[in-house]
């Protein structure tokens, strides 16, 4: 469905080197990315800013022309296949809205079927469902000006799928949403994705986006792809371990060990340990450590996928 | 077809947009009446001073003023809003326009449908109409097709000026008022005889860029009267290919823009 092979795109910057001086420099913004990226295949595409996030789905949708490399979407190459690819892809670009600014929603629908010339049964289904799913009636008939930024994004989400879209681009669909929106938003993707029609490739600063949505996790940095796989291979590969946290009734006898587990934070007097797993299983650990000292209170912890991306950014 | 349709839907959303605000639509459409109006009265209050100017005599140094600012409006009516483009660029709203599945520039134009300017293109063509009436001409065949194609040609001649002083953003963000030198600067250059230009800004103006042929040569085929400055009599009927040259040109700029544009971070 999509297709990248050595992608590049450098923009030239003027930069300040003096008081009137000014050099040109060349940066590479997407330096040889390869992706290929299947029908109905859902994937998160993070990084940090200015990781070349935005720029590589700019490339996606046509609306940026490679400084070198192939690329194509639907079978289609972007850029001068354009208006033929966007009948075809769905784009929601968070901080830029499809919509139009003093009308109401209702009307923003409505000339999309027209632009994108969409039998009006087909639509008439769409709008329906997107309805339903994303709650738009009670504010249907207000202009977009006047909503609220979640009712506005579920708008654009209704706006990039009316014309049944093969493949979904969302440049940070969450950003700047409140929990309850976030939560509207994410389960609508996530049943969308559960039909396997429509390819998803998001980008986000929320990595809970992606643990709810994507099974496929494409991280990049300065340009290129550094990780590509699922989070547990990310976790795999990143040594991020369980941990055990457990309240004692009474502090661990000195030089206590506990096998294949490393005792990584004692607090509250000694009261409450912490053990990151590294070989043991939970049920070891937790056999080992009642065997030492008696325990009130016990829990497992998942590790942090924030914490193994933050690891994978400050590597660089 | 559908396509046609789909345009015919963007600009009717613009007319309803704008009907929000209504009392700014009304300041702007006396404004811009008042543009042409100064134009006029500029060359009146010239021939005030000077019985002729570059040679040629009120009467028909208004039918080059009318030739031109009719085209002018014309061209300002239908592509002038391409001068948003900058607008677009510098806050990457370009973005959204480049997702649709429309072209981008007819996009662009309808953005916003001028209806403040529809004063100006009447104004333009009767300025044009009473210079017809008040000068002396010999109504030939070709000289009917020529006052016919003129406003027309001058129309597309300026809007591909304005496509490509409007281009420049696409390279350069703050481009600023730079294309207004181009546009405006091109009006008020083809307003006048160019008879009344130094040597060396006429040939770039005028031959090089091509302005001569707006007003100043069609207005010299229906006039009947010899070139001052040496062309044959023929050349105002070469307008029309001027124009098509112009376009040709404009096409290819906004073409290599569009592949320029960088976008902006989000």
């Amino acid at each position: 469905m999509i297709r990248m092979r050595e992608l590049h795109k450098s923009f030239t910057v003027r930069v300040k080197a003096g008081r009137f001086r000014r050099e040109k420099r060349t940066v590479a913004a997407v330096d040889g990315v390869s992706l290929t990226i299947g029908r109905g295949e859902m994937v998160g595409y993070i990084g940090p800013n200015g990781a070349g996030k935005s720029t590589t789905l700019k490339m996606l949708t046509g609306v940026l022309t490679p400084s070198s490399g192939e690329v194509s979407v639907c079978g289609l190459t972007p850029v001068p296949q354009r208006t033929r690819l966007a009948l075809r892809i769905g784009v929601v670009f968070g901080q830029r809205s499809q919509l139009w600014w003093d009308l109401p929603l209702r009307e923003s629908f409505a000339l999309l079927r027209h632009i994108y010339r969409v039998p009006a049964g087909d639509h008439a289904a769409r709008l329906r469902r997107c309805r339903e799913l994303l709650d738009l009636d009670e504010f249907l008939d207000t202009p977009v000006r006047q909503l609220s930024l979640g009712q506005r994004m579920r708008g654009e989400l209704t706006a990039a799928l009316l014309h049944g879209p093969e493949v979904l681009f969302l440049d940070e669909p969450t950003i700047g949403l409140d929990v309850v929106s976030k939560q509207a938003v994410r389960s609508f993707l996530a049943e969308l994705g559960a039909t396997g029609d429509v390819t998803l490739v998001l980008t986000t600063h929320d990595l809970a986006d992606i643990e709810r949505l994507c099974e496929r996790l494409v991280v990049i940095d300065h340009g290129r792809v550094v990780h590509d796989g699922s989070i547990e291979a990310l976790h795999t590969r990143y040594g991020s371990r369980r941990s055990l946290v457990a309240d004692l009734e009474k502090p661990l006898p000195d030089g206590f060990e506990l096998p294949g587990a490393s005792l990584t934070a004692v607090t509250a007097n000694g009261h409450r340990v912490t053990f990151t797993l590294d070989s043991a299983t939970a049920g070891a650990a937790v056999a080992g450590l009642v065997a030492a000292v008696p325990v009130r209170d016990l829990s497992l912890v998942e590790p942090d996928i924030e914490d193994v991306v933050a690891r994978l950014y400050a590597e660089r | 077809m559908g396509e046609l349709r789909a345009y015919a839907a963007l600009a009717s959303a613009q007319i309803r947009s704008a009907a929000t605000y209504r009392s700014s639509f009304l300041v702007e459409l006396f404004g811009n009446m008042g543009a042409t109006v100064f134009d006029v009265l500029t060359v009146l209050v010239l021939f005030r001073a000077t019985p002729a100017v570059g040679g040629f005599s009120l009467w028909e140094a208004i039918l080059i003023v009318g030739l031109s600012s009719a085209g002018f409006a014309l061209a300002d009516f239908a592509v002038g809003n391409v001068d948003r483009l900058k607008t677009f660029v510098r806050a990457g709203t370009m973005d959204s326009v480049l997702v649709r599945p429309l072209r981008a520039l007819p996009q662009l134009l309808l953005m916003d449908l001028p209806v403040r300017k529809v004063l100006r293109v009447a104004l333009g063509f009767t300025v044009l109409g009473v210079a017809l009436a008040a000068n002396d001409i010999d109504w030939t065949p070709p000289r009917v097709l020529l006052v016919v194609l003129a406003p027309v040609t001058a129309a597309v001649f300026f809007g591909s000026i304005f496509v490509i002083s409007a281009s420049l953003a696409f390279w350069w963000v703050d481009s600023g008022e730079i294309g207004s030198a181009f546009t405006y600067g091109g009006r008020d250059f083809t307003s006048y005889p160019i008879t009344v230009y130094g040597p060396w800004f006429r040939n770039l103006f005028a031959y090089t860029l091509g302005f001569a042929f707006v007003a100043y040569q069609p207005a010299l085929a229906l006039l009947g009267r010899p070139d001052p400055l040496g062309l044959p009599a023929w050349a105002g009927f070469l307008s029309p290919l001027v124009a098509l040259g112009a376009v040709v040109v404009a096409a290819a700029v906004w073409r290599a823009g569009i592949r320029h544009y960088r976008s902006t971070g989000s």
